[in-house]
């Protein structure tokens, strides 16, 4: 039987090119479904990717006790005074968290940006901060340090700019990176400027704290909570990062599924018509095979192995397709969380083309099924009479 | 036999073909109609916008600042300005982050007459105004949460706690409302209990003014006089009408609309490919008949639009019956969408858009076939048997 089915599928397969213009149909409609599948999918990773890599080991943020975000959040000079001095912190960088309205590119219209108060330990408690453009920002001047991310989807962050942000005035002196993370979304800028500018007096909207790496982080987060100077919390960014990407990540994933179902269906059809035109093509030629003596089982097997072949290709096609044209393909959402613009990179992780490629052999071979039946159960004589 | 009559048995002539063609069409217009009314929702922000009467003064440089109480006065006293009321963003949580719906404190006549949409009975509506931490919820999100009149509903503020630095706020369920257009899931409480409780930093604070306009067609007008009367002020606002402040806000999603004519793209292009194929392969199966029909008298015009009107009859028909199931499957999605997305519905040119895409997809499908139906000679194509 295996012989058999070798047999078969060779010759159908050597066949193939003479069947180009109908077999071009199961290609392209499976490589649209494995796009937009993929194409979809990767926003929902890329955007995970993006909140995820922003947590970093030891670093944690202090915010007020019940806040769930910075721009809730509050705290004052001595309070900052009180964590910065306790036990296990290393650094300690007090910051204001703004958001101002600027143009997005892409629309045009205004969206949330967020402005970052800090002095020079915003920049010892992240570490992975690299200026990659210009210089960093002078303490007690109106100069601004933008993220890579901002400067690609906000209106006018380029370099020696100038900007107004809640009436007043700032030049973009720099642009940093920080290996793709949503801190890369953001623009810094000195604290007491930005107090003095914003109208904040010496309010503090949270502080990133770096860790002795060995410190107990539950028991220091215990001490703050319990302390009665202090209405704080400590959150690990691991912690506050963590959850915030699911809702949305959920809401893409679903969409992205439902859209590829609805085309999986359409393409299903499309498939089964091409895998119907090649076996009634071959009407003859199927006839003679089991004259000479071929089972009904090799010819099934090789019709479906001819499906599965052609919608691995389709499935091949879609991935790099996508993979050309959006891996790393930039584009901005809100994150409900932090209330802000999170830019993030379309990541067609290896994980995501295997699902592409698990849907395309899926679909060919319910495509090659019912026509691979249909080619077993020809009556012999009237098919070699050709009709 | 008729033309149309030909060309119909001609369509079915391999059923199974023409089926699954069909079917494919089918899909591809219901993927463009859903994802149409998707993307206009997005653009739209999910509000169907009533009253055009309506403009929101929200603070200038972020939704997230707050404007002073006191602005209410010098806003109602601008020309044109009939009515002026205000919300604030609570947020909170009710027992778990994941029950999230908007909380806003509210004056309950005012906001209720600002918007006639929302239907509250007028017993209730009172017993709303009496009750100091009294609030009333959406009927489904009553039930949702089983929430009976009478009930106290606790929630934990994240953004205001209270002046006593408590952060659990309780409110007794007095009423509920429908939103006659849309679902709108939420909770609305007293605006003077809140800004009596809450924390210092909070009092007499609002998130933003909705304003009612004596005529719509001055609405720019108006709107300008609002922002220059604070322009100079610690609290400089900008306003705009409801319909356009709802479509900035979702357009900080994303291009969503964007997006869904990639996919659209995507898909007409995949049917384009298919149904072509399909036709050129059931053109060439028939170049004999062709000949035949054109030996019998039927002039060269008449058998290549015999052909074209096969490939536009298809999608039409195709296209008919993805609108139709997208009429289905909106009914029985709608509900369960408009919580998250708000209102889910198709636009009447939309149906009309897709009949003439189906008509230039149909002719640009059998343009081909119908070309080399039409330059076939007679005695080439009879030889072919």
């Amino acid at each position: 039987v295996f012989a058999q089915i070798y047999e078969i599928t060779l010759m159908n397969l050597r066949n193939l090119t003479s069947r180009l213009g109908s077999s071009s149909v199961i290609v392209v409609g499976i490589a649209g479904v494995v796009a937009v599948l993929v194409g979809l999918l990767s926003m929902a990773v890329g955007f995970t990717r993006a909140l995820e890599t922003t947590s970093f080991e030891n670093r944690a943020l202090v915010l007020r006790d019940g806040s769930n975000s910075e721009l809730s959040s509050g705290l004052d000079v001595a309070a900052y005074n009180i964590v910065s001095r306790l036990e296990g912190i290393r650094v300690a960088s007090g910051e204001l968290y703004v958001i101002a309205d600027i143009p997005k590119q892409e629309t045009g219209t205004p969206a949330n940006l967020v402005i970052r108060g800090m002095r020079e330990a915003g920049i010892e408690v992240r570490p992975e901060v690299s200026v990659v453009a210009g210089r960093m920002f002078e303490p007690g001047r109106s100069e601004l340090l933008a993220g890579v991310k901002a400067v690609a989807e906000f209106e006018g962050l380029e370099l020696g700019s100038k900007v107004e942000f809640r009436a007043s005035s700032w030049t973009v002196v720099g642009h940093f990176e920080t290996g793709g993370s949503a801190y890369e979304s953001e623009v810094w800028v000195d604290l007491p400027v930005a107090q003095a500018n914003f109208r904040r007096g010496g309010f503090l909207s949270s502080m990133r704290v770096l860790l002795d790496e060995s410190v107990d982080v539950a028991e220091l987060a215990r001490r703050i909570t319990a302390d009665p100077r202090l209405d704080l919390k400590l959150v690990t960014e691991e912690e506050f990062y963590a959850g915030q990407a699911e809702d949305r990540a959920a809401l893409i994933n679903t969409f992205g599924y439902s859209v590829g179902v609805i085309m999986a269906i359409g393409a299903v059809f499309a498939a089964l018509n091409t895998m119907y035109s090649a076996v009634s093509s071959r009407t003859v030629e199927i006839a003679t095979l089991r004259a000479l003596g071929f089972g009904a089982l090799p010819v099934v097997v090789s019709v479906i192995i001819e499906a599965l072949a052609l919608a691995l290709f389709g499935g091949l096609l879609g991935a790099a397709v996508v993979y050309l044209l959006f891996d790393g393909y930039t584009a901005s959402t809100l994150n409900n969380a932090s209330f802000s613009q999170v830019a993030f990179d379309f990541a067609v992780t290896p994980g995501l083309l295997k699902t592409g490629v698990i849907w395309a052999l899926g679909l060919g071979f319910l495509g090659g099924l019912f026509p691979a039946v249909r080619a077993a159960r020809l009556p012999i004589t009237t098919a070699l009479r050709g009709e | 036999v008729s033309l149309l009559g030909l060309m119909w048995a001609n369509l079915f002539r391999k059923r199974t073909r023409t089926i699954l063609t069909l079917l494919s069409i089918t899909v591809a217009f219901l993927l463009y109609m859903l994802l149409q009314a998707v993307a206009a929702a997005f653009d739209s922000g999910g509000v169907n916008v009533v009253g055009v009467d309506r403009l929101i003064t929200s603070p200038k440089y972020s939704i997230v600042d707050s404007l002073p109480v006191n602005q209410k006065q010098q806003i109602l006293s601008i020309d044109g300005v009939v009515a002026v009321t205000q919300q604030q963003w609570f947020g909170g949580v009710y027992q778990d982050p994941k029950n999230f719906f908007p909380k806003y404190p509210v004056v309950p006549r005012e906001f209720f007459s600002m918007y006639p949409e929302f239907r509250i009975s007028e017993q209730q509506l009172a017993a709303f105004e009496r009750s100091r931490t009294g609030a009333v919820a959406e009927q489904a999100l009553a039930e949702q949460y089983g929430w009976k009149i009478g009930d106290v509903i606790p929630i934990q503020a994240d953004i205001w706690p209270k002046d006593d630095g408590s952060r659990l706020w309780e409110f007794e369920l007095v009423g509920t409302f429908v939103n006659e257009e849309q679902r709108s899931p939420q909770l609305m409480f007293q605006y003077d209990y809140f800004t009596e409780a809450v924390a210092e930093f909070g009092k007499d604070q609002v998130g933003w003014w909705t304003v009612r306009l004596d005529d719509p067609a001055r609405a720019s007008e108006v709107a300008a006089a609002i922002d220059a009367t604070f322009e100079n002020s610690l609290n400089p606002v900008r306003t705009a009408t409801e319909d356009e402040f709802a479509r900035q806000f979702a357009k900080q999603l994303g291009d969503i609309g964007f997006i869904a004519s990639i996919i659209i793209a995507a898909v007409f292009f995949t049917i384009i490919l298919l149904t072509g194929n399909t036709m050129t392969q059931a053109l060439h199966e028939r170049i004999p008949e062709l000949a035949v029909l054109k030996t019998l008298g039927f002039s060269d015009r008449v058998v290549s639009a015999m052909v074209l009107g096969e490939a536009v009859v298809l999608c039409l028909l195709g296209s008919l019956a993805g609108i139709g199931l997208a009429y289905l499957v909106r009914s029985a999605i709608a509900p369960v969408l408009e919580s998250f997305i708000g209102a889910f519905d198709f636009a009447p040119l939309s149906v009309i858009y897709a009949l003439g895409l189906a008509l230039l997809i149909g002719l640009v499908i059998g343009l081909m076939p119908a070309l080399s139906a039409r330059r076939l000679t007679i005695v080439d194509a009879l030889r072919e048997r």
